[in-house]
């Protein structure tokens, strides 16, 4: 399994049902079914990576997260995990306050825009493309880039505490601490726990 | 050297059981009681020594029993010669597939048209009203006399899908794997209009004679052959008529001028007509009034219970819906998949592009086959133990 995916499975506790957005070939939930007695849905819409799930046994909507979220009842879930999946939807705002409706904890992994060596690329005047942000601008899914600082308000903003926070290495293995960690890591993985009882957020 | 796998399943043949008689009649949901049951049914490939590898087909509205390979003429195999057979999506090479015609069937099963032992002329209306419960109960008794205790899976689409669902829901952990194509759990005032023009077109046809028309060659053709023409429209997509068709004239080359009249001047009144007029040679109009109306009253998820039985028995659905399908639109799927994964069923949903309308389930359509595939082939995997379910 992807290292990013095991600091992801690392922070769903054990016998959760999860619902993964963005499930990509089942690999995560199939890791959390046997080996961290969870069960659990994905959602996910590239055909091929639907496929790739149904042939491991992983129960697979192929849904639109962007439009489609309303179909899960409130607090239906466990664990939300959306793993390198936030930055690529339409709108991450709304996908964070459909998240925290449907479950009390969540799991965001995302890449950091803010790392040294986009923002010395960004300096030089180019697009950064590296090993967490593999894609040239005009064919990444990755539209909704931001900071771990950026990140961080908008997890605020829409209701939640952050109860865990995992730096990750270029490789997306996880580091404890880091120095200025908006500068220096390429990732993070966060768990999140909804504040209040998964209604509207105040103000 | 091992024989080369035939690649073709060949020639087949529909076979006859009576599964109740007059000492072991079918209890019916009503609380009415059937008998003789009679069904007729054909098998394709071979049940394992465990008897772990059957799948039952259940099939749709004016399906009979038989699914696939032919009875004579390669060119006209079985209505769903497209999925199954060796090396095909449900692989006769792996699995022992059962299709048999629906109870209240006219194409070998008891239903309105077989002789009431009371009377010893046909039913007609003193057929029993079904419910869709009593559809599967003969399922499940012609698998228990084939040997087959738990089925890998039921497949069906459409009317097919409804009754894997009351399976799934009323027998729960029966099957390991429940596949809904293109059905629903319930039916909107919209599909119940369409069947109720349907069963008026039939009844108030005057050779309909309350239904005991049978033995003198005449019968409800007009109203059937009506029923069965509005139908046919609604399983297609607009799409796929204008392609088939257009606004083609009839018998014409488009460089001749039209002289219209009020026959069958357009290419898809002629192709309507024909589909109204060979649905006579096969299907009973009781069969259509009794099987809609089964349709129409079919609610499984009424009971709040039903979904929470699956979840609990653990049996795993896919469940898929075509987008040009307006007969039973991909809302009606998704509502399938919103009470299964609301009860922490596992349920697998695609919506599959086709242009084809509701008939799409019938054809070879390369996303939906291969989602058929990779679900069933992973569920006889786990049904074998090969994988952990």
């Amino acid at each position: 399994m992807r290292p990013d995916l095991d600091v992801v499975a690392s922070l769903v506790p054990r016998g959760s049902r999860v619902l993964d957005l963005g499930c990509g070939d089942g690999t995560l939930l199939e890791h959390l079914v046997h080996h961290q007695g969870c069960r659990g849905t994905g959602v996910e819409i590239d055909p091929d990576a639907v496929l790739a799930t149904i042939g491991r046994g992983v129960p697979v909507l192929a849904l639109d997260i962007d439009r489609d979220l309303a179909t899960f009842a409130d607090t239906s879930y466990d664990v939300v995990v959306l793993s390198q999946t936030l930055q690529t939807t339409q709108h991450p705002g709304v996908v964070m306050r459909e998240v925290r409706r449907i479950a009390p904890l969540t799991v965001v992994s995302a890449p950091n825009f803010g790392h040294w060596r986009h923002r010395l690329t960004l300096a030089r005047g180019r697009m950064p493309v590296s090993r967490t942000l593999p894609y040239p601008w005009f064919e990444t899914p990755n539209i909704h880039l931001a900071t771990l600082a950026d990140l961080e308000r908008l997890i605020a903003a829409e209701g939640f505490a952050v109860q865990r926070r995992v730096l990750l290495d270029p490789a997306g293995r996880g580091r404890r601490w880091a120095p200025r960690p908006n500068l220096v890591a390429p990732g993070a993985a966060y768990l999140l726990r909804r504040l209040g009882t998964g209604g509207a957020v105040a103000g | 050297m091992l024989a080369p796998q035939a690649r073709v399943l060949g020639q087949v043949e529909t076979q006859r059981v009576v599964l109740h008689d007059e000492a072991d009649p079918l209890q019916l949901a009503s609380g009415r009681t059937l008998a003789p049951v009679e069904v007729a049914y054909e098998t394709y490939g071979e049940l394992s020594p465990a008897a772990d590898n059957a799948v039952v087909v259940c099939h749709a509205l004016t399906g009979d029993a038989h699914a696939a390979g032919h009875h004579g003429d390669p060119a006209r195999p079985g209505w769903w010669d497209t999925l199954i057979g060796p090396g095909k999506p449900v692989d006769t090479d792996r699995f022992f597939v059962v299709c048999s015609n629906l109870l209240g069937g006219c194409q070998g099963t008891t239903g309105p048209s077989s002789t009431d032992p009371a009377t010893g002329r046909p039913y007609g209306l003193e057929f029993p009203l079904l419910q869709m419960n009593d559809l599967v109960a003969v399922h499940r008794r012609l698998l228990a006399r084939l040997g087959v205790e738990r089925p890998v899976a039921a497949v069906g689409g459409s009317l097919g899908g409804m009754q894997v669902l009351q399976w799934a829901v009323e027998h729960p952990g029966e099957l390991h794997a429940a596949v809904m194509i293109g059905a629903s759990s319930r039916l909107t005032a919209q599909n119940i209009a369409f069947s109720a023009v349907a069963r008026e077109a039939i009844v108030r046809d005057p050779g309909f004679l309350g239904g005991q028309y049978y033995g003198d060659g005449g019968g409800p053709k007009v109203g059937l052959s009506v029923a069965r023409m509005m139908a046919h429209i609604t399983y297609l997509s607009e799409q796929a008529l204008a392609e088939k068709f257009g606004r083609r004239l009839q018998g014409r080359g488009d460089d001749v001028a039209p002289v219209p009249r009020f026959g069958v001047d357009f290419a898809v009144e002629s192709y309507l007509a024909h589909q109204g007029e060979s649905f006579l040679d096969r299907f009973d109009a009781n069969t259509y009034l009794y099987l809609t109306r089964v349709m129409d009253y079919f609610d499984p998820f009424a009971d709040p219970a039903g979904a929470a039985r699956v979840a609990a028995a653990g049996t795993s659905s896919l469940v898929l819906s075509f987008d040009s399908d307006w007969r039973f639109d991909t809302a009606h799927s998704m509502r399938i998949v919103r009470h299964l994964e609301h009860a922490g069923a596992p349920v697998t949903f695609r919506e599959i592009a086709s242009p084809w309308g509701h008939d799409s389930f019938l054809l070879e359509v390369p996303d939906y086959h291969a989602t058929v595939r990779a679900f069933l082939t992973r569920a006889a995997d786990e049904r074998a133990g090969r994988v952990d379910g």
